[in-house]
């Protein structure tokens, strides 16, 4: 029996899909059975991010209205064996489905994978709830902006009053180096201070993350960027080993600073 | 009227009369001796200041309208007037509700964003109040953690109830119906900090936040009621 970990944040755009599927990745990578569940139906993205959208027959509130199995819906992935996802619908909108029928699914893909993620739609709504119905864990996403990370504390209350759902831990996403060092950025201290809950994580702002999201692939594939070795470090936590936190500050390294002191920047 | 013991006692005192009402005759009796006795001792109290009546009821129990009724025979006489009804006895109802602000509500959470804490009496509250969480109490609010939200003393007109916090970084601070904001241009200081409280200043009309310190300057008789 597996465990589902529903992904969550509150705001949108602080990167729900993105850390959904580098989560499912660096899990996959780790040897794990896991299937992505995207439960933002009217907006499903996790396909593309993943460079599986041209695969879909079945979609989620297909399998809630019983048009076809479960099995039939999941889709495997490229490159790992052991990947699955099960594409929320483009159709229909967040009451295609309820709490109930939610549950179920999750229950039932928990007895074939070792880890049940669950991509969770922005707001506090139907679509929210129904997204954390199955799940054990929850991970909160926050940037470090004031705004968002409101959000995320309205999202840690609610999930705090579920009781099937353990306390949440938090990735701290799109840290820009060069801002927290100049003080215009809330500092990773700070946000957990205010939403004092357990850190799981921090990933820096990254190029890579944008390039690779458009080619269909997951950052984490590529070891090169640093985002990718946040993610692995967020895997290795999930899987319960310790591991310490990233450094905020890129050192240019020595490569880097002969580029520099030759003007090749 | 023929009787050993009278229903109506009236003793001087330095101060003022004692008014003694016999707990155990009919409430009808009470205020027909009431009436007679007053008429019939009207000049002692002729010439003079005004006369304060301490009104003592003992075991019996008067509604609104009956206390309002007593007042008002009293009151007839020109020179007397009621300084207070005093009774050993009071409604369940007056009880619980004395009981309720009296009451020191201790709870171990934080509040966080668009949660709203509300409590009957004091609020001791070990965790903070994030942006968008609120606190309510009708008595005092003490949190021993930071102060980011909103805190709400005294709801129903306690005026002198004080909001204290660890770290006092509010959005809005209220007591009775007084409300006051923080300052738009504050600074996100992080230096230490010590223990604040906040209470209406009555010369001001305006919430003030003070040390914790002097709060034992001043007059605080709310806090231990």
């Amino acid at each position: 029996m597996g465990e589902a970990i529903v992904v969550t944040s509150g705001k949108g755009g602080v990167g729900k899909t993105t850390t959904t599927a580098n989560l499912g990745t660096v899990l996959a990578l780790q040897g794990k059975k896991v299937c992505l569940v995207d439960t933002d139906i009217g907006l499903r993205n996790l396909d593309v991010v993943m460079g599986l959208e041209n695969r879909i027959i079945y979609d989620l509130v297909d399998v809630a209205q019983g048009r076809c199995k479960l099995n039939q819906a999941l889709i495997k992935d490229k490159r790992f064996e052991d990947l699955s996802l099960l594409p929320a619908a483009q159709t229909s909108d967040k009451t295609a489905v309820d709490q109930k029928q939610m549950k179920w699914m999750i229950e039932e893909l928990k007895r074939d994978y070792d880890y049940v993620i669950i991509d969770c739609p922005a707001g506090i709504e139907s679509g929210f709830k129904n997204a954390i119905a199955g799940a054990d864990h929850a991970i909160v996403v926050t940037t470090p902006e004031i705004s968002s990370v409101r959000d995320a504390d309205r999202i840690v209350g609610l999930l705090e009053q579920e009781k099937n759902i353990s306390s949440p831990r938090l990735i701290i996403n799109r840290i820009r180096s060069h801002m927290v060092k100049t003080g215009d950025m809330l500092e990773v201290d700070e946000i957990i201070n205010i939403l004092a809950i357990d850190l799981l994580g921090i990933v820096i702002d990254d190029d890579a993350v944008i390039s690779a999201t458009n080619k269909g692939e997951p950052v984490a594939l590529h070891p090169s960027s640093k985002s990718s070795l946040a993610y692995r470090n967020i895997g290795r936590r999930i899987l319960g080993e310790t591991v310490p936190l990233l450094t905020i500050d890129d050192k240019p390294g020595f490569f880097k600073k002969v580029k520099q002191l030759l003007g090749m920047r | 009227m023929s009787k050993t013991q009278p229903f109506v006692t009236i003793k001087g005192k330095k101060d003022g009369l004692i008014l003694e009402l016999d707990e155990n005759c009919a409430y009808d009796r009470l205020v027909h001796e009431l009436k007679e006795k007053l008429v019939n001792n009207q000049k002692p109290y002729q010439d003079g200041p005004l006369i304060s009546v301490k009104v003592q009821t003992g075991h019996r129990y008067l509604s609104q309208k009956q206390k309002k009724e007593i007042t008002e025979i009293i009151r007839s006489q020109d020179k007397l007037f009621v300084a207070s009804i005093e009774s050993d006895v009071m409604t369940k109802a007056e009880c619980e509700e004395k009981l309720a602000k009296s009451k020191m509500m201790t709870m171990h959470r934080i509040v966080r964003s668009g949660q709203i804490l509300e409590v009957e009496g004091n609020l001791l509250l070990f965790g903070d109040v994030n942006p968008g969480g609120q606190v309510i109490a009708t008595g005092n609010i003490y949190i021993m953690g930071v102060l980011r939200g909103v805190a709400h003393a005294g709801v129903n007109s306690e005026r002198s109830a004080i909001i204290a916090a660890s770290v006092m970084r509010p959005t809005q601070l209220r007591i009775d119906d007084v409300i006051s904001r923080s300052d738009d241009n504050q600074e996100l200081d992080k230096r230490d900090h010590t223990m604040e409280y906040a209470f209406i200043d009555s010369s001001l009309n305006q919430i003030v936040i003070d040390r914790i310190q002097s709060l034992s300057k001043k007059n605080f008789a709310f806090m231990w009621q």
